[in-house]
């Protein structure tokens, strides 16, 4: 009966004792510890939070990070830039922010989390995703007025530069939905239950073989300029240096063009 | 994402008034974790409540945007709610008065929802109800009628959700009822439906709405199924849940004044509903 009590009353204390340290402590781990502060030694785990339509590329990316410094291993988080942007605001453990918008980057500026100033290091145009074959024949904005077309909400980095592309093209569409992601907007043109949707040119390249893309002139007018931050609260800020001097590189380069952004 | 309801009575002892002997010591033991789980549940509550930005709230709240959102959210939980009633009471009494074979697996089917991330509810329903689904498919070529992207969508993805909680709810209802005045009523040249219209759902009827009331409220905070098939459109398929999650992306004030809206309605109605219908006897 006794020890019954006691061990109830112990795993009590265990169970509020978990659930400090899980609020606390920032998920660092071992990566945090670095004894050799005369030379910046890279390991551990780097993590990234980066633009859903970052997926493909960064993936890829992270691989051939992770080879050239043994030792290390990268984590990403791909989601909608400004819900990742909240998620840094509200305290995540983040090393490096890479955002789809100069917009959504200035949440994390405006909150004095950013460990250096946010570098452009890519650029995106909008294209019309369509399925393969062009069974509607979109050629251009005006000719999404007809059909079913998803668009990301304004929210989100590729919804205001929807919105903006729209503007100057003087087209005025009504989707039938507004994604909270690019690659929702994508996913619903690729399992057909829209005829349409504005997505990111390296969206369309990266997706199945289900869509294809339509070029069209006023795409020109909002090209997305993705930047990227270190934190400054990041738990390995040298990986996160390192990952962002891996970004410059030739190799990396030719990654992020491959998967068809332009360069800054 | 249901708001929970933070400060109703707890039921009355299922054996009656009378209080069991030592009833008045609690323990130590139990007692700090029990505060601790209540501390828990009613915090976050509370963190809301504080952090909201009170002197722009009207401004928020009597947005057009808000109002659209409540509006759908409650019309659409209550529409989910109705088809659960409609399907989910039969439902429920297929499963605890007939025998027939793999009804276990029939019933374990039947609470998969309860279980499932909604996301993969939502996923199910657009590959089944949606413009090139196994059954979708057909419905938009005879009719035209595509379900996502439409309010009928957002009832879909609500009552999919929901329709489990009202299910369970009933079934144990029947189960505890006394089959034999059932058959009181047969012996008495009642019908097997005028039976189950007469007597069984008059003795279950306190189960049904307690169900309903569970139903309702998880259709209300319905968000991954919903967003997933319905997608997302203020006025037709953005309910509140969904309002809440675009508007935490841009400005988060608003998010919270949406939230304070869903916590309030969400309160008032189990507390409303909670004395009478959640209290079983």
């Amino acid at each position: 009966m006794r020890s019954a009590r006691r061990l109830l009353a112990a795993s009590a204390v265990l169970a509020l004792a978990v659930g400090l340290t899980a609020c606390t402590s920032s998920g660092g781990g071992s990566a945090s510890v670095n004894p050799a502060p005369s030379r910046p030694e890279v390991k551990g785990t780097v993590t990234v939070f980066a633009a859903a339509s970052l997926k493909e590329s960064f993936t890829e990316l992270g691989k051939r990070f992770e080879t050239a410094y043994p030792g290390t291993s990268i984590t990403f988080n791909f989601g909608g830039s400004s819900a990742l942007a909240q998620n840094i605001v509200s305290g995540a453990p983040v090393d490096v922010f890479a955002a789809a918008s100069p917009a959504t980057m200035k949440t994390v500026t405006d909150a004095k989390l950013t460990g250096g100033d946010p570098t452009v290091f890519a650029r995106n145009t909008l294209e019309i995703a369509v399925a393969k074959g062009n069974p509607k024949n979109i050629a251009g904005l005006k000719d999404l007025k007809g059909v079913k077309t998803a668009l990301c909400a304004k929210e989100v980095p590729c919804g205001a530069a929807a919105v903006t592309t729209l503007q100057a093209a003087g087209v005025e569409l009504t989707p039938v939905t507004y994604e909270q992601d690019v690659k929702g907007a994508l996913t619903k043109v690729e399992l057909g239950e829209v005829d349409a949707s504005l997505v990111y040119q390296t969206d369309v390249k990266a997706g199945s073989g289900k869509i294809e893309g339509v070029n069209f002139p006023e795409a020109a007018k909002a090209v997305n300029d993705y930047q990227i931050a270190p934190l400054a609260k990041a738990p390995n800020a040298n990986g996160a240096a390192a990952f962002l001097g891996y970004l410059s590189s030739a190799d990396a380069r030719r990654v992020l063009t491959d998967a068809g952004f332009q360069a800054p | 994402m249901t708001a929970v309801d933070p400060g109703t009575t707890p039921a009355p002892h299922p054996r009656g008034r009378r209080r069991p002997r030592g009833a008045g010591r609690i323990p130590a033991a139990l007692l700090l974790p029990a505060l601790l789980g209540l501390a828990f549940l009613v915090l976050p509550l509370l963190g809301l409540l504080v952090r909201a930005p009170w002197s722009a709230l009207p401004a928020l709240l009597t947005g057009p945007e808000a109002w659209q959102a409540l509006k759908l959210s409650l019309l659409s939980a209550t529409l989910a709610t109705g088809v659960s009633l409609l399907l989910g009471v039969p439902l429920a009494w297929l499963l605890a008065r007939t025998e027939f074979p793999g009804r276990r697996l029939v019933r374990a089917l039947v609470t998969l929802p309860l279980v499932l991330p909604p996301v993969v509810g939502g996923v199910a329903l657009l590959l089944v109800l949606g413009r090139n689904g196994i059954v979708g498919r057909w419905l938009d070529a005879w009719t035209g009628l595509t379900l996502p992207f439409t309010t009928t969508g957002v009832v879909v993805a609500e009552a999919f959700v929901a329709m489990p909680f009202l299910v369970v709810s009933v079934e144990g209802a029947l189960r505890a009822a006394d089959p034999r005045y059932e058959e009181a009523a047969a012996t008495l040249g009642a019908s097997r439906l005028t039976a189950f219209r007469r007597v069984t759902l008059p003795l279950v009827a306190p189960g049904i709405g307690a169900g309903a009331v569970l139903a309702w409220a998880r259709a209300l905070g319905e968000f991954g199924a919903t967003i997933t098939f319905a997608g997302n459109f203020p006025g037709r398929t953005q309910t509140m849940p969904l309002a809440v999650y675009l508007a935490m992306e841009s400005d988060p004030e608003a998010a919270i004044a949406l939230s304070l809206i869903l916590l309030t309605v969400s309160v008032a109605v189990l507390a409303g509903l909670r004395d009478r219908w959640m209290s079983t006897p």
